[in-house]
């Protein structure tokens, strides 16, 4: 229904509106920003204010509505502060302050709010705030780790959404809290485009609309006039077509969790047994007639109630996507988030899988990165899960899109957001069950490496630990190891609880072997490749001392080899409009 | 593995000495705390152990602190330390975020310092303590000349 380029409101409107924010100006933002940040305040002040008005409003509705029996006056309390205003006469004084704190409230969200704006430049976004105290930030544009759009609730109602650029350091991040939401999302990938290294002529730009801007015929249609009807209209998108809908097309997610499954991981966790253990405790002792663990415990046990919930919450919807500017992940159900990591800057993969996954065939794939966005995971921490639960498919998928390095797959084009990797449809199914599981391009992926070092038995390609490592490691000695493949290092361990732990070699900051008076005693080593913080443990626990000093010479030449003809991070630097001459600096 | 380990200063085993000795006193003096004045009577057990603790610490730190090594080789820095719990790390020049140089009291006295090289990975933790203060200075202008030259991204 509408042709390419023709697109009823939203999207060039906000690569306009994007284009004149990221022009190196200093811009103000969303103009409700001020009450999205402090509306938590008032709906607390409000909702103090109705608990202690409860009792009068009850009297009155049932006055109202009950008719003639007029209740008694009621017990008095004498400590309620209501009742001490009435009482005094104080009500028309209280009414006075109470309005010359919100006009005063309401004075100081506007004057923050003008005093808070920020600006995008060629080589860093800077932001300025704060009325007492004066806060001007800056983040170069080259060091950014990860942007991330999130929406919570609250501001997905006002058609906003808070965008942060994830620095690494420290509560290092850049927020645009609050912006539109469609001009964030073209604001993140204006962001990316420059740091990227590819150099925007002003003038000329990008010729032609970009591939995503075309919309497929979509949610959109044609805008009705009228201010409200345009609003509600935009709350029905926003609400209505899941976290991308607002750019032309939403790029095709390479795994899809069925919420079955999702449900079905976040139970099966050591968490649940432990609930199972301290409910059947409860029922036991109950049943005796001890009833103080009951009061001891059920607060606690109903709480964990939303440690479940949080868990969903942040799972619930997950996407991974190829995009030319990085990887994008996204997540959330009422509040979304998507955030996208850019080439190089994933510094470590793990694949694992918990026992009670293993009978259906779960796994998870956790990452480390250097900046991490404030918005919490599943767990709690930063979100640095790629895939909550996935089977072998979905994990060869996703691995194939993080890594592209261990990439033997065919048509490694330029990434223009589609071929590269992710072949989200019927043919990779079709052959999905090759093997055990994971589809043939997989299979090949990293030479047959990242299926052995998944599901594979001992040796096929990893050096591996001597038997006396049995008396550390009795279950998993043999499949203990590594292996080093095109620039990426591999090392497997585990039999029951199965991890395979995946290292690129341009971003490993340092190696260690050590080797304490136990592992001397079993003639044996340990080794660990540093990255940088996060849930990923690059750790070998047990390999024979000079297959450890070999593993030690070869991964620190090849660290210094792919460390300095590595420009993943600046991966448009060589095709920009403009040529950048790369020695200036020095691989930056 | 290498031959040519660069070692620290001698004086650093004073260091050491002095450390294990403080530490040792303090852990007795809370012993006899712990024996005399709180009246745990078994407690003189823990004062033999923590005699004995000291009294061995003493006698390795010449070899611990012998047992310390960095080699600055063409693209990396290799550096070891330790005798029951060893450990060799490898660092590339280009993966250094700052180097850290600081002076305990004891050092200080010595003419010592101690250097630390610090990467985006809080584990790396190459740390030479018992440098003399020159060469820890030309240290770090080596590591910083060597780094700046081969700078990657993160």
């Amino acid at each position: 229904m509408s042709g390419p380029g023709a697109v009823p409101g939203g999207a060039p409107a906000a690569k306009v509106r994007a284009d004149q924010m990221a022009d190196g100006q200093w811009h103000r933002l969303h103009p409700a920003t001020p009450l999205l940040r402090g509306g938590i305040g008032f709906i607390a002040v409000l909702g103090f204010v109705i608990a202690n008005l409860r009792e009068r409003l009850t009297n009155m509705m049932i006055g109202m509505f009950g008719g003639q029996e007029q209740q008694p006056r009621g017990p008095r309390y004498d400590g309620d502060p209501i009742d001490q205003l009435v009482n005094h006469g104080l009500v028309g004084w209280a009414l006075l302050v109470l309005a010359v704190l919100l006009l005063l409230a309401l004075a100081g969200f506007y004057v923050s709010w003008r005093v808070h704006s920020f600006r995008i430049g060629d080589d860093a976004v800077e932001v300025r705030s704060g009325i007492l105290s004066r806060r001007h930030r800056n983040a170069r544009l080259d060091r950014i780790q990860g942007v991330n759009v999130s929406r919570p609730l609250f501001a997905r109602l006002f058609g906003t959404a808070k965008l942060e650029v994830s620095v690494a350091g420290q509560d290092a991040n850049v927020d645009l809290a609050y912006l539109g939401s469609a001009v964030a999302d073209e604001l993140r990938r204006d962001i990316l485009r420059r740091a990227s290294g590819a150099r925007i002529d002003r003038a000329g730009a990008t010729a032609g609309p970009r591939p995503e801007d075309r919309v497929a015929v979509g949610a959109a249609g044609p805008a009705p006039s009228g201010v409200v009807a345009n609003r509600l209209a935009g709350l029905v998108d926003e609400f209505g077509g899941g976290p991308f809908e607002v750019e032309g097309r939403p790029p095709a997610s390479v795994v899809r969790i069925p919420h079955g499954r999702l449900i079905g991981a976040i139970v099966l966790h050591g968490f649940t047994i432990g609930l199972l253990v301290i409910v059947a405790l409860l029922i036991v002792t109950v049943s005796l007639g001890q009833y103080w663990m009951l009061f001891a415990v059920l607060p606690g046990v109903l709480g964990s109630v939303g440690f479940y919930g949080r868990r969903f919450a942040k799972s619930v919807n997950f996407t991974i996507a190829d995009t030319p500017d990085g990887v994008r992940v996204g997540f959330g159900l009422l509040s979304t988030t998507n955030e996208t990591l850019p080439p190089g800057r994933i510094h470590a993969v793990e694949v694992l899988q918990p026992l009670l996954w293993r009978p259906f065939g779960w796994w998870q794939i956790r990452i480390n990165t250097a900046g991490h966005s404030s918005q919490k995971g599943a767990a709690g921490q930063p979100n640095t899960t790629v895939l909550p639960v996935g089977d072998l498919v979905d994990a060869g998928r996703v691995l194939a899109l993080i890594l592209p390095a261990l990439g033997d797959l065919a048509a490694e084009t330029k990434p223009d957001g589609n071929t590269r990797g992710a072949h989200p449809d019927a043919d990779a199914d079709a052959d999905a069950d090759a093997a055990g599981g994971l589809p043939a391009a997989a299979l090949a992926m990293g030479s047959g490496l990242v299926a052995v070092g998944l599901t594979g038995g001992p040796g096929n390609g990893y050096t591996g630990a001597p038997r006396r490592a049995r008396w550390l490691r009795p279950f998993s000695w043999q499949r203990t190891g590594y292996a080093v493949h095109a620039g990426v290092v591999l090392l497997r361990s585990g039999a029951l609880w199965r991890r395979l732990v995946v290292v690129p070699l341009a971003r490993m900051q340092s190696i260690e072997v050590r080797q304490g008076p136990l592992r001397r005693m079993l003639q044996l080593a340990s080794a660990e490749l540093h990255t940088v913080e996060g849930p990923v443990n690059a750790r070998l626990s047990v390999i024979d001392p000079d297959a450890s000093l070999r593993m030690f010479a070869e991964v620190a030449e090849g660290a210094v080899a792919w460390a300095g003809t590595d420009t993943s991070h600046r991966w448009n630097a060589h095709e920009g409009l403009t040529r950048r001459v790369v020695g200036e600096d020095g691989p930056e | 593995m290498q031959a040519d380990w660069q070692r620290v200063s001698p004086k650093y085993v004073l260091v050491v000495l002095i450390g294990s000795l403080v530490g040792g006193v303090i852990a007795c003096a809370a012993t006899v705390f712990l024996w005399l004045v709180a009246g745990l009577s078994w407690a003189w057990l823990l004062l033999i152990a923590a005699a004995i603790v000291t009294v061995v610490l003493l006698v390795v730190a010449p070899r611990r602190a012998r047992a310390i090594g960095y080699v600055l080789r063409s693209d990396d820095l290799l550096f070891r330390r330790g005798i029951m719990f060893q450990r060799f790390v490898a660092v590339p020049y280009g993966r250094m975020q700052l180097i850290d140089i600081t002076r305990g009291p004891v050092g200080r006295m010595l003419g010592l310092a101690d250097l630390k090289f610090v990467t985006a990975a809080a584990s790396t933790s190459v740390a030479i303590p018992g440098l003399r203060d020159d060469v820890a200075g030309d240290l770090r202008d080596r590591l910083v000349q060597l780094a700046e030259s081969r700078r990657a991204g993160l």
